[in-house]
């Protein structure tokens, strides 16, 4: 899904801002693709550059802390400036507890940061949450390290409206 | 068969297309034991003699039907096969003068299986096997099964689960199978696929391409259903597929993300998960009018299903009381209690079809483990112990437990089963790394 819609920016690279995938700007994609000089407008770079994609929780928590709430403030921001983008709050967990419990952990991560980027003002019309509970670590290990880089929400861009 | 041998009796077709059973008159009580006592099980020492036949072709299937015989015998830790190399009656002779027991009595057998084997119509194997108490010289049992050819370990199994019922008392879990799921590439982007195999690991087959992420296959009743969790859509759901790999479909559309699919007893009701909003409650859908009726409307997560063999309860997964723990839920009346009381977290419960035990994963320290307790929480007992152990399920027979264990150290996942006693712990081969598994009833 991500990978879409960064491939159909590129597509309509060499300053379209804007997607319009009834339009797509080909020729300008063989010769934008190699010139690009930042993130493409409304991507998931943009989003990682502009506010970071990725919050962090304690153990079997689903509470955003202070650290992240920087992150979904700026999260908030970019929202809000690029309202066309749709995003999916993915929740994720370590692989310490059952998959089943941790599919519902997932969710419930997810859950929270949604209803944080809605309480700063973005559209709940804007954001779906999935929960992929241990399924998809994002760090491989079996130490706290690594459990706790996988212990998280990631603002996945799904594409524009 | 020898002279004075009582004739074949019943013939009962046992479902369509399956193997075809009859028995043979003798229906001895049985006086072979196998002691399972607190602390050792004293394995019964099994002779079990290569099936003859004057055909070759039905001889080389009658010395495969008595491998697999073995090896299920084995395989549930109850039995010892003695090696057929150390037998003294050969199997011809077995066949012609029925058994020389002071032969089998010198190799410490307790109990003998012998058999014939023989090709009917045009690929049908047709197998007879008697069973004999060694140190009683008395024919226990008699049987005849009829299947194609292609069956031949179905029929293998069907001979174990007999020798097993007969001299246990305990029906037996050998001619089921086992779905799981198959994983493989790097654990970052792990491809997932549903996979079937007979409970001994043969027959693999894989039932989804891996295009999405599948979880958490259970069997229904008839052991011709599968529920699982699908990630092929936006939101996640539970869908139902044929243990023959067609048919997937969804089970209805739901205001949030469905998981932890499990029938009931009768096959009619599905019991799982709904989360939105940062809740997960349980609900019963009715698969016939697609009614749903919610079981939890608490805060906390409610997930794990599990139903009691009558039916009227559910044990299942909440952290209503600040940490994951088990619950009870009578049904009708909707009272539920806690049941899980020990050091740690618990989870993935699972109620034996025999109904006097739950299995569950319990978590302490850095140990995951398997246990046991009672539905009212006591005598709770842990069987296992690893990094990660998860998603313990019955056989149908209630007996031997089968769970996932994961090894970060050796970068692998595999099945592993394990008697409710706690001994006679084996891993279970599959193709590929494995998880969740969920163990089929009896095949009819």
């Amino acid at each position: 899904m991500r990978l879409l819609a960064v491939l159909a920016c590129i597509l309509v690279l060499a300053g379209c801002a804007r997607n319009t995938p009834e339009e797509p700007v080909l020729d300008s994609a063989v010769t934008g693709a190699g010139n690009a000089s930042g993130p493409l407008a409304g991507s998931q770079a943009a989003l990682q550059a502009a506010a970071g994609d990725t919050v962090y929780f304690a153990f079997d928590s689903s509470v955003v802390r202070p650290e992240s709430q920087a992150v979904l403030r700026q999260q908030a921001a970019w929202l809000q400036q690029n309202p066309n983008v749709r995003v999916a709050i993915e929740g994720h967990t370590d692989e310490r507890g059952t998959r089943e419990y941790n599919i519902a952990l997932g969710e419930r991560r997810a859950n929270a940061v949604r209803t944080y980027l809605i309480g700063l003002g973005v559209p709940a019309s804007q954001m779906t949450t999935v929960s992929y509970g241990e399924e998809r670590p994002a760090s491989v290990g079996s130490g706290e390290q690594s459990w706790a880089a996988n212990r998280r929400a990631v603002t996945s861009v799904l594409g524009t409206s | 068969m020898r002279a004075g041998q009582p004739g074949w009796t019943r013939r009962t077709a046992l479902g369509a297309g399956s193997v075809m059973v009859a028995a043979m008159a003798t229906q001895a009580s049985a006086q072979l034991t196998v002691t399972i006592d607190r602390g050792t099980i004293r394995a019964l020492p099994i002779a079990v003699s290569p099936f003859a036949s004057a055909d070759p072709e039905a001889a080389a299937l009658g010395v495969q039907v008595a491998e697999v015989v073995a090896a299920d015998l084995d395989g549930s830790g109850l039995f010892r096969t003695i090696p057929s190399t150390a037998y003294l009656q050969t199997p011809e002779d077995l066949q012609a003068n029925g058994p020389r027991y002071a032969d089998w009595r010198t190799i410490n057998a307790e109990a003998l299986v012998m058999g014939t084997a023989s090709l009917a119509d045009t690929g049908t194997l047709v197998v007879e096997f008697r069973l004999f108490d060694v140190l009683s010289g008395v024919e226990l049992r008699g049987l005849r099964f009829t299947a194609p050819t292609a069956d031949w370990r179905r029929i293998a199994h069907k001979v174990a689960d007999d020798v097993y019922a007969r001299i246990t008392g305990e029906t037996g879990y050998f001619d089921t199978r086992i779905v799981y799921v198959g994983q493989t590439g790097p654990a970052t982007q792990r491809v997932k696929r549903l996979a079937i195999m007979d409970q001994d690991g043969a027959n693999n087959r894989f039932l989804t391409s891996g295009a999405n992420l599948v979880l958490t296959p259970r069997f229904a009743p008839d052991g011709q259903t599968i529920a699982f969790l699908s990630y092929a859509a936006t939101q996640p759901q539970v869908r139902l597929i044929q243990a023959d790999g067609t048919n997937e479909r969804v089970v209805g559309s739901f205001p949030g993300m469905t998981f932890s699919p499990r029938f009931s007893p009768d096959g009619r009701q599905l019991a799982m998960t709904i989360a939105s909003d940062g809740n997960a409650d349980l609900i019963l859908v009715d698969l016939a009018s697609r009614g749903q009726r919610r079981l939890t409307n608490g805060p906390g997560i409610d997930t794990s299903p599990s139903f009691s063999p009558d039916g009227r309860r559910l044990v299942f997964n909440s952290d209503r009381g600040g940490s994951p723990q088990l619950y009870v839920m009578d049904l009708a009346s909707g009272r539920t209690d806690r049941i899980s009381f020990g050091q740690g977290r618990y989870g993935s419960p699972a109620w034996s079809p025999r109904g006097g035990l739950i299995a569950y994963v319990n978590q302490r320290g850095a140990d995951f483990h398997v246990g046991v307790m009672r539905p009212d929480g006591g005598d709770e007992r842990l069987l296992t112990r690893s990094y990660l152990d998860e998603g313990p399920r019955f056989a149908p027979n209630g007996r031997v437990i089968v769970f996932e264990r994961a090894d970060p150290s050796r970068g692998r996942s595999r099945l592993n089963t394990i008697d409710v006693t706690g001994y006679n712990i084996r891993e279970l081969p599959t193709p590929v790394d494995a998880s969740d598994p969920d163990w089929s009833p009896l095949r009819r």
